[in-house]
């Protein structure tokens, strides 16, 4: 009888195996020391997975614009540290009322495709964003140009309901016109002086010619016209582009390869920037945070910088409980914000004075003033004159690390003015917005912001104007909308600053948002980058970063 | 034997349209709204939803969905994600990761788990027994994240031995021992203890008794008649941990950032993508089946007496 031995058989050939697979470890990819700033350096940087194909209109969440904004460059361009829009593509942005703008390009500048970038590719690219039925979530940036209802149309009974939007009249909106290959011409339905602000932004990128002709190719490889260019994209894994060596922007990088890299978790990301496999983390996670421990992991190679994002706990109105202004108010003055800063986030973050983020232009200080200080006694004396007594419920996504400071906050309003609170998560970030969209919240909820183009118009139009997009708690009050209006409508930026800071004073009469604290950036570095630094927009400046070897 | 292979084939059509389709329904009444994550934090507009939902077919009932699915399927499609990504891609560079690392790991259990349950097994109480019961007891009382971090810390950071994190995809074998050794350490110390129970068992029979009677040399009692009766129970605890193995592993790959089958099963069910989530998982339901059908043809080669058909 003779039958194979099975097991000592395979036990052998594995114990082989292992070996052989022992003795490959410690390949190291060869790297020189050659001093400073290599003009032919590569570099790896984090990143999600882009939400949608990468096509800059349609693309507002962070994975994806890092990458749209490392390919393209628009008009404009915010300045890395005080968040200041400045030319970039555009020669001069003209206008003599706020309402039409005459806009020059820079001659000379070519796609990556060698194709060159005329006026015709920003009308094109403008007009096929905002066009309903191309569904691109950028439309609503082109709101104030005139002829916007004409190209997109929206859906009378809401998504969920049996009717559709009807086709959109006009292909193209009236507001745009070509005049020449560098000129063109913007007419805004009503005066806004901030509009121009927004020129930097993903949705005012230009498109080249190829786009149009065949846009599933272009989501393959898009096609920019900014410093980098696509070389090629592994789903989950990367993102891989080169140094565009035809750019005429002065923001020209100082290294040659730049790529994305996409990881499943932050804190393996983080393991991996501190052991020197990822040259750049702009999101240390909180587990980093945790007593200062970036700092002696990543010693001498760390920053930290406030961002335009804050956060806040917003009111759903809809509830009558939460119409009670001394009740908000009190709730308000209750929270110990400082107290929760120094505890949950190492001191991090910077407690809020208002409901504009200090790193924007017009923002002004102590706008809440007494409103936004923990002030236990005179919480106390709101709440006896709201007659209020029963218990709150705070609101948030159990997904997204908010646990800690909601019960912190939870607590603080419990101990200062003993009113029962409970902090109530819903389980994922989608299932909240649904409830968010529905009106259903049932307490006060997490609000948080960041801007998209740094202005302190971005901070108050979207969130606190009646039916304003981003108004999830339908809080209206008719004084407000008019000073927005009439900001809107302001001749200068600086007039319309002044409209907007008096329409933020609004908010501390009534009170529909708490804000917080300002959010901060914690970033760290690899020890080959040299002049690495976060900019306003939370995103890596690649034009001063240089690589080592 | 081929007409029980044939049969047990067959039954595999039934188990995978049944499987896809409570998936597929499963997947689709989730709570939340695919599309709200997507915009950051501010709601979608709804000429996007609108474009979306008829891209991929969301207001059509879900048998009509469902079928369009399948049909697509067989033609070997696995469909797009709402990102805009080929599932099949995106499963076709996954799953190498999950592979290698799961031949790792099983490699890692079986060698050491059966070495450590024969020697213990065959010289019965002593210090190396003791030793064995109280480090596989250890293993077994530690969840897979401690001991993932306590290695990715110790080895990686401290000493500097191993990679902190893979990343790269596919992943190089000498980058998943780690891994590897985390992800099967606590099945090895059940492959341990299951040897070791099953030899010290076997060690007393009757067969094993004559075996020696005749005269045979020791190790061809061992190798031969005592090993192959003993490893019934090891071999289909190790098909069905294969099996399982091959499901991917979420908190082993999220902690090296192995790009693996786990961790986009993972994102596909928080991202709501349930084109992820149906592909991969009536891929895992394929494969699981057929390592269980591997390891009942396995018997009969270990034990004769055991006979299909």
């Amino acid at each position: 009888m003779r039958r194979p031995r099975w097991i000592a058989a395979s036990t052998m050939s594995l114990a082989v195996a292992l070996t052989i697979a022992g003795c490959g470890g410690g390949a190291e990819d060869g790297a020189d020391d050659s001093g400073a700033g290599n003009a032919d350096g590569a570099l790896s940087a984090f990143t999600t997975e882009p939400e949608n194909p990468l096509v800059p209109g349609n693309t507002t969440e962070s994975g994806g614009s890092k990458a749209i904004r490392a390919m393209f460059t628009g008009l404009t361009s915010y300045d890395p540290v005080t968040g200041e829009s400045k030319n970039a593509m555009a020669e001069d942005i003209a206008t003599t009322d706020s309402k039409v703008f005459t806009i020059k390009i820079k001659p000379g500048w070519t796609f990556h495709d060698g194709t060159p970038v005329k006026a015709k590719n920003f009308v094109d690219a403008w007009n096929y964003t905002a066009h309903s039925t191309n569904g691109f979530q950028g439309a609503s940036f082109f709101e104030q140009v005139a002829g916007y209802q004409d190209v997109h149309t929206s859906d009378p009974d809401g998504t969920a309901g049996p009717q559709k939007a009807p086709e959109p009249t006009a292909k193209e909106m009236s507001g745009l016109k070509v005049v020449d290959d560098t000129t063109f011409e913007v007419t805004l339905s009503a005066p806004f002086s901030v509009f121009p602000l927004k020129f930097g932004y993903n949705p005012f990128y230009p498109l080249p010619d190829a786009f149009f002709a065949d846009p599933k190719a272009f989501e393959a490889k898009p096609i920019g016209n900014g410093p980098f260019k696509f070389v090629s994209r592994q789903a989950n894994a990367n993102i891989v582009m080169t140094r565009y060596d035809e750019y005429k922007g002065d923001d020209r990088p100082k290294f040659k390869d730049l790529t994305w890299k996409i990881y499943e978790t932050n804190e393996a990301a983080y393991a991996a920037v501190v052991s020197g496999d990822l040259d750049f983390l702009d999101t240390i996670p909180p587990t980093g945070i945790v007593g200062g421990k970036y700092k002696q992991d990543l010693e001498g190679r760390n920053g930290s910088v406030p961002y335009m994002g804050n956060q806040t706990l917003a009111f759903p109105f809809y509830d009558p409980i939460y119409q009670n202004v001394d009740l908000r108010k009190a709730i308000s003055m209750a929270i110990n914000r400082q107290e929760i800063i120094d505890k949950i986030y190492d001191g991090t973050r910077i407690a809020a004075d208002g409901w504009v983020n200090p790193a924007v232009p017009g923002y002004a200080k102590d706008q809440c003033g007494e409103l936004c200080t923990f002030n236990p006694d005179k919480a106390k004396e709101y709440l006896a004159k709201s007659g209020y007594t029963g218990p709150i419920t705070l609101v948030t996504n159990a997904d997204g690390g908010h646990k800690d400071w909601m019960t912190a906050t939870c607590n603080s309003i419990k101990n200062a003015i003993g009113l029962e609170c409970t902090y109530a998560p819903i389980p994922t970030f989608a299932e909240t917005r649904q409830a968010a969209n529905a009106r259903q919240l049932k307490g006060p909820y997490r609000a948080g912001w960041i801007a998209d183009y740094p202005s302190i118009e971005n901070f108050l139009n979207q969130l606190y104007r009646t039916d304003a997009s981003s108004n999830d708690g339908e809080y209206s009050n008719p004084k407000l909308d008019e000073l927005l209006a009439k900001a809107d409508s302001a001749p200068t930026v600086e007039e319309a600053n002044k409209l907007y800071q008096e329409g933020e004073r609004v908010l501390a009469e009534d009170m529909p948002v708490i804000p917080l604290w300002n959010q901060t950036a914690q970033y760290g570095w690899s020890d080959r980058l040299g002049n690495a630094r976060l900019s306003s927009l939370r995103e890596l400046d690649l034009s001063t970063v240089t690589v080592k070897n | 034997m081929g007409r029980y292979v044939l049969r047990r084939l067959l039954q595999l059509v039934p188990v995978f349209i049944g499987t896809t389709f409570l998936i597929y329904w499963l997947v689709w009444s989730l709570p939340g709204d695919p599309f709200a994550g997507k915009c950051g934090d501010r709601p979608c507009p709804d000429a996007y939803i609108a474009v979306m939902r008829e891209r991929f077919h969301l207001d059509e009932p879900l048998v009509v969905q469902y079928g369009r699915y399948l049909w697509n399927l067989l033609q070997g499609d696995f469909g797009e994600t709402f990102r805009g990504l080929e599932v099949g891609e995106l499963i076709s560079n996954a799953y190498p990761n999950t592979i290698r690392l799961a031949v790792v790991a099983l490699l890692i259990e079986a060698v050491i788990g059966l070495a450590a349950g024969v020697l213990t097994g065959l010289r019965g109480r002593g210090f190396l027994d003791n030793l064995t019961l109280v480090s596989t007891l250890f293993l077994i009382s530690l969840p897979v994240f401690v001991t993932g971090f306590a290695l990715q810390i110790f080895f990686g950071f401290e000493l500097g031995w191993i990679k902190t994190t893979v990343a790269k995809s596919p992943a190089p074998w000498e980058q998943l021992i780690a891994p590897g050794f985390v992800l099967g350490s606590l099945s090895m110390a059940y492959v341990t203890r299951l040897t070791r129970t099953s030899i010290a068992e076997n060690k007393h029979a009757d067969f094993v008794r004559t075996a020696v009677a005749k005269g045979l040399p020791q190790r061809r009692v061992v190798g031969v008649h005592l090993l192959r009766n003993s490893a019934i129970p090891v071999v289909t605890f190790l098909g069905t941990d294969l099996g399982a193995l091959m499901g991917g592993a979420i908190v082993t790959e999220g902690i090296f950032d192995i790009k693996g089958i786990g961790n986009l099963v993972f994102d596909g069910i928080i991202g709501k993508d349930g084109l992820i989530v149906t592909g991969v998982v009536t891929l895992l339901v394929l494969v699981y089946l057929l390592s269980n059908l591997l390891v009942d043809l396995l018997y009969a080669v270990l034990d004769p007496r055991i006979r299909y058909d």
